[in-house]
């Protein structure tokens, strides 16, 4: 079948350029230049997909990005398939393989339509009524149907092949739509020099104008004038035109979000072009001449496939060249559908039209159109049509004085209905904009402005070709703070349309299927049930129905369903209330949302200097905030647990390295330093030495412990201050804060290092011998170089900061060179330290060598509700400063109270029994349910130095408990505990000044 | 007595990248180089210094970007580190700041051609356009998840994009898909 | 997202900032002349409002200071940003609340 529905002239596709794609696995040909949709209607194919909920046999509706039926799945190739395509959208391109959705085994026939039978039982509020009980049988009865029988398109299975771009843009005035109204605008706002962004979500700039064949602009065609305007705005360089491009969501502060569609209809695309671009703009003015959308009539059985919009059955002839039918009736209560007619009519189509109105309501287009051989039938209402898979006739009948009379059937292959028009107000809402409602339009139109935007042309509620441009072009000049004015002379437009909702019908209502909103299956009948049930609120109407709340969020059917609410309520249809619009306007893929932001690019992953030679020697890695660490350094054969105990006991007994790099470092520099330091950290600073450390702790002001770290004095006015690894833009935030809003007066800068030094540790009886060769002008020894003592000199020939600190409570050392230097010297005391059996560890040795020393690590020991005392570390407190960060808090009541919980050690009973981290702590564990929990288990290892599973907790009065028998949950119940000191190893310390 | 086979080597972050250039954007990484933070709250009257926040000072071979009302980033060769320092000592001799070394902490990567400012775009929200980022100008601010320096040293379209080091590997390969994103018409 | 005019770089775009909360609330000069009531509502006690509000940002991603800014929680307006030290131009106790 070769497109017997394309006439032989006519439209802007582009006949040199046959393509063929597929739609369910048959060939279909067409034009460069159409749509999937005016392909199909060039072969006659009407029938697109089945419906939502009742599985109803559903064509093409419209010719654009409303379309609430013709959804198809689209195949571009592997990793290329995504649902819910509106084929009046997607370009037709060579190779193309498209699908209907929601049916099988096939399209004509389809096993859910049954559900169309049962379509009493799928009533208004279906889900709330049906399905409320037994609550068993949702997971395994209603859920598993209801998903098989209801539904649209199939989520992909494999990942997305297609790259994303993301741009950032400004423009002075941002024009959104490129039809006359927004061409207007923009010829206005580039004349001043501004930068103009004109975006369009159409494959050409022009709107309406790409289907006027008969009206003219200012003495010349449409079309001409179109080109013209357009060659004017591309040869500015202020100008930047976006075809294809749908701004779907207007945001805070005029930021608009835009999608790009850059290579979809593009079968020569290079593969790592993108397929979408992301435009994030932000725009200094705003004009939405975002068009309007026309209305379906709701009446019984609108929904067959050949039942367009009048206006779309004129796009498919006029901008196509295609006949949606060979015999076309047009069923109307608005005029712009005589147009519609009439130029249908002039190719060559058998034409009826039916107008709801009375005669004397119609005007001359009446006339008009009679004298171009066109039936009309004034004051008929429509009460159904003929046909199942294709419409066949529409069922018509007079209606005099709200009587009907008697029913006629006009045969017909296709059906162009109009109810008037809707200014597209979704952006302005969006803005947060007020709608107001005209009752001329019968429709919300842009009222009060929220931001910098304006409304013009059909959007704002003027249908007349010339209010369009005049309106624009005010429009554009005012968004670019220009006061130009400009006339332009335009065919007029047949505009006004009586406001009707459902069709008068002499049908039993309860009996008639007249779809409101073709998209999730809500009839008018769903919406007077709602209405007979108490819902009254639009808002509350829509929830229940669905209606408005599919993926086209509406377009079609907002309106008539706001109508038929508001009629059957007998209230003015502002007082029923409109919708909400939310982003996006138009379905957005996730492709276009996440960008370039996947894979390697989803994070960033930090690494450190050492980073390439611990992956090189086989390094596990763990991750710490962004970071990747070497975890463990598993040998050939080794397990986790093997590797770990072999690198604890090899630093106990020789000399272990870890790279300590990811340490947060800050440079505390000014002659308050010191007292900078006071005011942040429990400990006193004041008489710290130069070449000295301390440990330090930082409270939040509420009293509890924020962060931890080693704290150096190189100078009376420099401090090269640590944190946690996690906590270093925290702390760095936490000072900042303190420094720049409470003590400006404070001479103290801060500046992060973290990632100036790589950070060596160098842990072990063996320490000292294994790095004394390599470091220069510092003496080593234990009266020069005592522990908690920081030096600078050298090492490998680079500078270093080398402190004495251990993090493991025996001998160690870190040293700090330049981070390109990190690899370097690491390798050189890998080397150094090879006659002692160096061995590099990662972080899991360095939390259980910790953990046997009972060392606390922020993050795990505490929770944001610890104190020092809490775990022990009250002695930090400076006894003597009247006040740093978080003290006063520690006297509040709460803080002084007994029965908090302390930190202890742990013993299980089984040596080998490794407790859960996290696992809760009971007395009793024959307590009734609720037992009451004591605390719960912070740190937990096998420990090979000390030959036993060793814990740390969190334990109601635990230091009280010390010897006591508890109970700690396991997987299968509890298990026996016993209350300690959390030092498991060299409780006396005397390893760490060895 | 140091071994010398135990003089360390210098390596930096990105220094086996290739340069990547395509039609309308390329993206070369820069050698290792002197860096140093500044703060002060008094530089009336010092020529280097004294400039708008977001403004830079050039000659050269050094800038001296003025980052914020009381932070400068300084950069020179890897050789003129010393030099640099003592310039600003001496400059500052009498007053209060803060001078750290942060040739390490800095990574530096260069993005170039006509469609340079639009592959920043991709994960930089400022506006790039000429009169909003003139030739001079240098800011922090970010390019998708990672946090940057951005400076424009010339009036050539050609960016300097400074992250921490170990941000490098992210920025460096953010800036290529941006770059062939925007290459691509 | 918004678009927030930094005392010192001038406007730029919302995530190179953080905000930190109700502003113009000093840190006692002696914590401990303060009672435990005074002081909790110091520590966890904010306003709420509706309409204008005195609020704490960073320029984090730019130029690292701490302002201040009156923001209409209704409708995102910023009023006026002014640096830290310094007092709004506007009354707040004439804001609706
Ligand atoms: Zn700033």
């Amino acid at each position: 079948m070769a497109q017997t529905y394309r006439l032989p002239t006519g439209g802007r596709i582009d006949r040199s350029k046959p393509i063929r794609f597929t739609f369910d696995g048959r060939t279909i040909e067409g034009f460069a230049g159409d749509t999937v949709a005016s392909a199909l209607l060039a072969n006659g194919i009407h029938l697109t997909g089945r419906s939502f909920k009742y599985h109803r046999p559903r064509g093409i509706l419209t010719h654009g990005s409303d379309e609430p039926s013709a959804l198809l799945s689209v195949d571009r190739g592997p990793g290329r398939i995504d649902p819910n395509n509106r084929a009046t959208v997607v370009e037709a391109r060579e190779g193309l393989k498209a699908a209907s959705q929601n049916r099988w085994p096939s399209l004509s026939f389809d096993v859910g339509a049954v559900n169309d039978l049962l379509s009493p039982v799928f009533v208004a509020g279906f889900y709330y009524k049906t399905f409320m009980w037994p609550r068993s049988f949702w997971d395994r009865v209603y859920e598993p149907v209801i998903r098989a029988a209801a539904g649209l398109g199939v989520a992909p299975q494999v990942p997305d092949a297609d790259r994303y771009a993301n741009r950032h843009a400004h423009c002075d005035v941002l024009v959104v739509g490129a039809g006359p109204a927004g061409l207007a605008a923009a010829l206005a706002a580039a004349k001043t020099g501004k930068r103009v962004i004109v975006a369009d979500e159409q494959p050409e700039l022009g709107g309406s104008l790409l289907h006027e064949t008969t009206t003219t602009i200012d003495g010349q065609s449409a079309e001409a004038w179109r080109a013209a305007a357009i060659a004017e705005l591309d040869a500015q360089e202020n100008v930047i035109l976006l075809p294809r491009t749908t701004a779907f969501g207007y945001y805070n502060h005029n930021h608009i979000a835009m999608t790009e569609r850059v290579t979809d209809h593009r079968a020569d695309a290079p593969k790592t072009a993108p397929r979408e671009r992301l435009w994030q703009v932000r725009a200094g003015e705003v004009v939405l001449a975002t068009g309007a959308h026309e209305r379906p009539l709701v009446f019984a059985d609108n929904d067959r496939p050949g039942v367009m919009l009048a206006e779309s059955v004129r796009v498919f002839v006029n901008r196509y060249g295609v006949l949606p039918g060979r015999k076309i009736v047009f069923a109307t209560s608005a005029v712009s559908a005589y147009a519609a007619a009439a130029d249908v009519k002039a190719a060559g189509v058998d034409v009826t039209l039916v107008d709801l109105r009375p005669e004397i309501e119609c005007g001359a287009e009446v006339e008009r159109l009679q004298a171009l051989g066109v039936e009309v039938l004034t004051g008929h209402t429509v009460v159904g049509t003929k046909g199942r898979m294709r419409v066949e006739g529409l069922i018509v009948a007079p209606v005099t004085n709200g009587e009907i009379g008697a029913r006629r059937v006009i045969s017909c292959d296709c059906v162009g209905m109009s109810g008037g028009w809707t200014p597209a107000v979704h952006l302005f809402s969006q803005s947060r904009g007020k709608l107001a409602y005209d009752e001329g339009l019968d429709a919300f139109v842009p009222g009060a402005s929220a931001q910098a935007e304006r409304s013009a042309g059909a959007a704002k509620g003027l249908y007349d070709l010339m209010d369009c441009l005049a309106s624009g072009f005010a429009a554009g000049a005012e968004a670019a703070g220009s006061t130009e004015v400009r006339t332009f002379s335009a065919t007029p437009t047949p505009v006004g349309f009586k406001p009707v909702r459902a069709l008068p019908t002499d049908a039993n209502p309860a009996k008639v299927r007249a779809f409101v909103d073709f998209q999730n299956d809500v009839t008018a009948k769903d919406l007077k049930l709602a209405m007979r049930e108490g819902f009254e609120s639009i808002e509350h109407v829509k929830r229940y129905t669905t209606t408005g709340m599919a993926t086209d969020q509406g377009k079609t059917s907002n309106m008539n369903a706001l109508g038929i609410v508001s009629e059957s309520l007998n209230r003015p249809l502002p007082s029923v209330g409109t919708t909400t619009f939310r982003p996006p306007y138009t379905p957005v893929t996730f492709g276009a949302l996440v960008g370039p932001a996947r894979d390697a690019l989803f994070d960033p992953i930090r690494t450190t200097p050492i980073h390439d030679w611990a992956a090189e020697h086989g390094a596990k890695f763990e991750n710490v905030a962004l970071w990747r660490r070497a975890w463990f350094f598993p040998r050939p054969g080794e397990d986790q647990h093997a590797a770990v105990a072999r690198e604890c006991k090899a630093v106990r007994n020789g000399v272990g390295i870890f790279d300590a790099s990811t340490l947060g470092k800050i440079e505390v520099v000014g002659p308050d330093a010191a007292e900078f330091m006071n005011r942040l950290y429990v400990n006193p600073w004041t008489k710290l030495g130069v070449g000295r450390c301390r440990y330090g702790l930082m409270l939040k002001e509420d009293g509890f412990i924020l962060d931890d770290g080693v704290v150096a004095r190189l100078a009376d006015d420099r401090f090269h201050v640590t944190t946690t690894t996690g906590g270093a833009p925290r702390v760095l935030n936490h000072m900042e804060d303190y420094l720049q809003t409470e003590w400006p007066e404070l001479n103290v800068f801060l500046t992060s290092t973290t990632e100036q030094w790589a950070v060596i540790a160098v842990q072990g009886p063996k320490a000292g011998e294994t790095i004394q060769n390599l470091v220069s002008g510092i003496d080593l020894s234990n009266e020069a170089f005592p522990h908690m003592a920081v030096r600078e000199g050298h090492i490998c020939g680079t500078p270093c900061r080398l402190f004495r600190v251990s993090f493991t409570g025996d001998l160690g050392y870190e040293i700090n060179v330049p981070s390109d230097y990190g690899r370097a010297v690491w390798e050189a005391v890998m080397e150094a330290g090879a006659p002692f059996g160096i061995t590099p560890y990662g972080t899991e040795t360095m939390h259980v060598l910790r953990a046997e020393k009972g060392y606390i690590i922020v993050g795990q020991e505490t929770d944001g509700t610890v104190t020092p005392d809490d775990v022990g570390l009250a002695g930090m407190i400076a006894k003597a400063k009247p006040d740093f960060v978080g003290k006063r808090s520690l006297a509040r009541p709460d803080l002084v109270a007994s029965g908090r919980k302390q930190l202890v050690g742990l013993e299980t009973a089984d040596p080998g029994e490794v407790l859960d981290e996290g696992a809760q702590i009971v007395a009793d564990p024959d307590q009734p349910i609720p037992m009451k929990m004591l605390g719960h288990v912070t740190s937990s290892y096998h420990s090979a130095n000390c030959g036993r599973s060793i814990a740390l907790a969190l334990v109601e009065g635990g230091r009280a408990l010390s010897g006591k028998t508890l109970h700690v949950t396991t997987p299968t119940g509890f298990t026996t505990v016993t209350v300690r000191e959390p030092v498991f190893f060299d409780a006396e310390g005397g390893r760490i000044n060895a | 007595m140091l071994e010398a086979r135990n003089l360390a080597r210098r390596v930096a972050p990105l220094v086996a990248e290739a340069p990547v250039v395509l039609e309308r954007a390329s993206v070369h990484t820069l050698p290792a180089h002197a860096r140093f933070s500044l703060r002060a709250r008094d530089v009336s009257g010092v020529e280097t210094l004294d400039h708008p926040i977001g403004r830079t000072w050039l000659s050269e071979k050094r800038f001296a970007a003025r980052l914020g009302p009381d932070e400068w980033l300084l950069g020179a060769p890897e050789s003129d580190g010393d030099l640099l320092q003592q310039g600003i000592e001496r400059a500052l001799s009498s007053r209060f700041f803060s001078l750290v070394d942060i040739s390490h902490r800095n990574v530096a990567i260069e993005i170039s051609g006509p469609a340079a400012a639009e592959a920043l775009n991709a994960g930089c929200p400022l506006d790039l356009s000429e009169a909003a980022f003139p030739n001079g100008s240098a800011t922090r601010t970010l390019l998708g998840k990672a946090e940057i320096v951005l400076a424009r040293p010339s009036a050539a379209p050609v960016y300097r994009v400074e992250c921490w080091r170990s941000f490098a590997t992210y920025a460096h390969g953010f800036l290529i898909e941006a770059a062939s994103s925007a290459s691509f018409r | 997202m918004l678009l927030i005019d930094c005392p010192f770089c001038g406007k730029r775009p919302e995530v190179e900032f953080r905000c930190g909360g109700e502003a113009h609330i000093a840190r006692p000069a002696n914590p401990f002349a303060v009672d435990d009531q005074a002081w909790g509502e110091h520590l966890f006690v904010r306003k709420n409002p509706r309409g204008l509000h005195a609020e704490r940002w960073i320029h984090a991603h730019g130029c690292g200071r701490w302002f201040n800014a009156i923001r209409d929680t209704y409708t995102d307006r910023f009023v006026e940003t002014y640096k830290a030290g310094e007092r709004p131009s506007v009354d707040l106790s004439e804001a609706r609340a």
